[in-house]
């Protein structure tokens, strides 16, 4: 339908249309009709919400020993409570869940992009290229993703930024495999002949041309990336090879409640709920993105 | 099926190569003199080159590979910079608690993980269906070391049942030893059981919509012959890959279980080497894990030659 067309439908129509028009407001527009989506964003945004404002939220500094004592249960000042060293644990939540999301945002943006231009690159050229980077994302796959992980960080030394790098690096094989798939799936379609027979060089055909077709299951991917960097970045933490002290990170917060599980709880379930939720908000939303992708995964099928 | 299982052989071995290549770079691509810090702060220069030379450090880079594959594959794997000992023989001590470990903790969760899974797949939005949503649901939200806290804050310190540290040998004293892997391997299995389970539940309600099935079942078959001997079995390569892929998650995951509950394994091993600097255990280490892992997977290849006589003839 030509835009020409649609100048007698109401404004309702229009909007119709446009989305309909664009993959990621189409996306977007189912997301809002799942169940499972609202869900997940509601939770993701609030998480986000919390965490970004956290400096006007909460007044108290997430680093500063200034509680009146250790160990002070839930009240209308301390929310959370207060830790070992008096300091106040919703401030260290709310920075903690900015460590853990900043890292895992960064980690999965940086592994989807390198990843991608790889798995492009190398699926459109074929020959020696291909076969070369083909053996070793096999290799690379070989690593669970942990022990992947914890080899960067020997060579980097442990810190949230290795951390985030760490994850970069495992999540490269994991995209460049997926979108080298979809290349090779996509570069002998009669669209890209065409484009091809009317002069685009490759850079323009890899990436104006095939890589918006190829795009649903690698946006699929990124959801579940993200979900399996939040756990990276807090197991690694947790093993103290992340964030370093005194700086929170949900994971680091976790592991310094173990010691202290006798007096008091709430070190332990207040980081580990923000976790959870965060954990369970990615996941929904992983869910939704990928049932609202099926429709172009099918087509391509 | 010979040609078959020499071409999986074949697949795997640029992966060992290139896996192992990785694993030694460890070593050469940290920060340092690798010989410096093994002789201390104050050895004499004189010291530094002694160690770099008996070390092999001024080889080219290959010959230094080459060397160091060929001691580990004749099981040397190097001496550790902290205590001295061979990588090896510290490997030695630290994989019991290990092994034990995941062969509790898997074995669970596969007993959990694919009947919930069966039960789930062949009345989709029955109980056992509803039931697996919501235990998916937790499982994803909980990892497995904030499941390992709670289950210590519940058992251990609440109630005082079960012990939350420790590791004695099987063989010395078996009822303590189980007692102390009942929380680790919960925390490991349960969730490895909640995939499991999800890819059994998927594989099984596809196969049980197939003609065959329904074969069977006109044949005047009991259910429980349908669903085990004719849908379990044609699911059982889906399975299949889910565990062999999932045996990485339990190398992993006991990495950091047995750090909740200070079992001195393998994953206690990496770790403190890892806080030590001290680089030959850790690379030993990680070569033996990433090694077991492929090994796994190509045994999975095997099996599905064994199980599906269309894919060895492919």
């Amino acid at each position: 339908m030509s835009a020409h067309a649609v100048t007698n439908l109401s404004r309702r129509e229009r909007w119709r249309t446009r989305v309909s028009e664009s993959l990621f407001l189409t996306i977007l527009d189912r997301l809002f009709r799942n169940s499972q989506g609202v869900v997940g964003l509601l939770g993701l945004g609030i998480l986000v919400v919390l965490t970004v404002g956290a400096g006007v939220i909460t007044w108290h500094e997430p680093n500063a020993q200034d509680a009146a004592s250790r160990f002070l249960s839930p009240s209308l000042e301390h929310p959370f409570g207060t830790d070992h060293l008096r300091r106040d644990l919703f401030a260290r939540t709310l920075f903690g869940l900015r460590t853990s999301l900043g890292v895992a945002l960064l980690a999965v943006t940086g592994g989807a992009t390198v990843g991608i231009c790889v798995g492009f690159v190398t699926g459109y050229a074929g020959r020696w290229a291909d076969a070369l980077a083909m053996r070793v994302i096999d290799a690379m796959l070989a690593f669970p993703n942990l022990l992947s992980a914890l080899a960067v960080i020997t060579i980097l030394g442990p810190s949230a930024r290795n951390v985030a790098i760490a994850i970069a690096i495992y999540n490269i094989p994991v995209f460049a495999r997926l979108s080298r798939a979809q290349m090779l799936s996509e570069k002998h379609r009669d669209y890209v002949q065409a484009s091809r027979s009317i002069g685009a060089g490759p850079v323009r055909l890899i990436f104006r041309h095939i890589a918006m077709n190829a795009m649903p299951p690698l946006l699929t991917q990124v959801a579940l990336s993200m979900a399996v960097a939040v756990i990276l970045e807090a197991s690694l933490s947790f093993l103290g090879l992340g964030q370093q002290p005194p700086a929170p990170s949900l994971g680091t917060l976790i592991s310094g409640s173990r010691s202290y599980l006798r007096e008091a709880w709430w070190l332990a379930v207040f980081p580990g709920a923000f976790l959870a939720l965060l954990l369970l908000s990615l996941n929904l939303l992983a869910d939704a993105v990928n049932e609202a992708m099926s429709p172009w995964v099918r087509r391509k099928a | 099926m010979l040609s078959y299982l020499m071409g999986r052989l074949v697949q795997a071995i640029p992966v060992l190569i290139i896996a192992s290549i990785a694993v030694f770079m460890v070593l050469r691509l940290v920060p340092g003199d690798p010989a410096a810090s093994l002789a201390g702060e104050e050895a004499t220069p004189e010291r530094v080159a002694e160690i770099r030379e008996l070390l092999g450090l001024n080889d080219s880079l290959p010959v230094q590979y080459v060397r160091w594959v060929t001691d580990a594959l004749q099981g040397d794997l190097g001496t550790s910079f902290k205590t001295g000992q061979a990588v090896t023989k510290q490997m030695r001590h630290a994989l019991p608690p290990t092994v034990e470990l995941a062969l509790v903790a898997y074995p669970l969760a596969l007993l959990i993980g694919i009947p919930l899974g069966v039960a789930a797949g062949i009345r989709p939005r029955g109980w056992f269906d509803w039931g697996l949503s919501g235990y998916t649901l937790v499982t994803l939200g909980i990892p497995n070391f904030l499941l390992g806290i709670l289950l210590i804050w519940l058992f251990s310190v609440s109630l005082g049942w079960l012990p939350a540290a420790g590791r004695v040998p099987l063989m010395e004293d078996p009822a303590t030893a189980l007692k102390q892997l009942i929380l680790p391997s919960l925390a490991l299995g349960s969730g490895l059981a909640a995939g499991l389970a999800r890819y059994t539940r998927t594989s099984i309600q596809e196969t049980m919509g197939q003609d065959f099935i329904r074969t069977a079942r006109a044949k005047g078959l009991r259910e429980y012959t349908v669903v085990v001997r004719h849908g379990l079995r044609a699911s059982m390569i889906a399975v299949i890959t889910i565990i062999a892929l999932q045996v990485g998650q339990v190398l992993a995951g006991a990495v950091v279980i047995e750090q909740v509950f200070t079992r001195p394994g393998v994953g206690r091993l990496i770790i403190d080497s890892i806080h030590f600097r001290d680089y030959p255990v850790v690379q030993g280490t990680l070569l033996v894990l990433v090694f077991v892992f492929v090994l796994v997977n190509l045994a999975a290849d095997v099996a599905y030659g064994l199980l599906d006589p269309r894919i060895r003839r492919a």
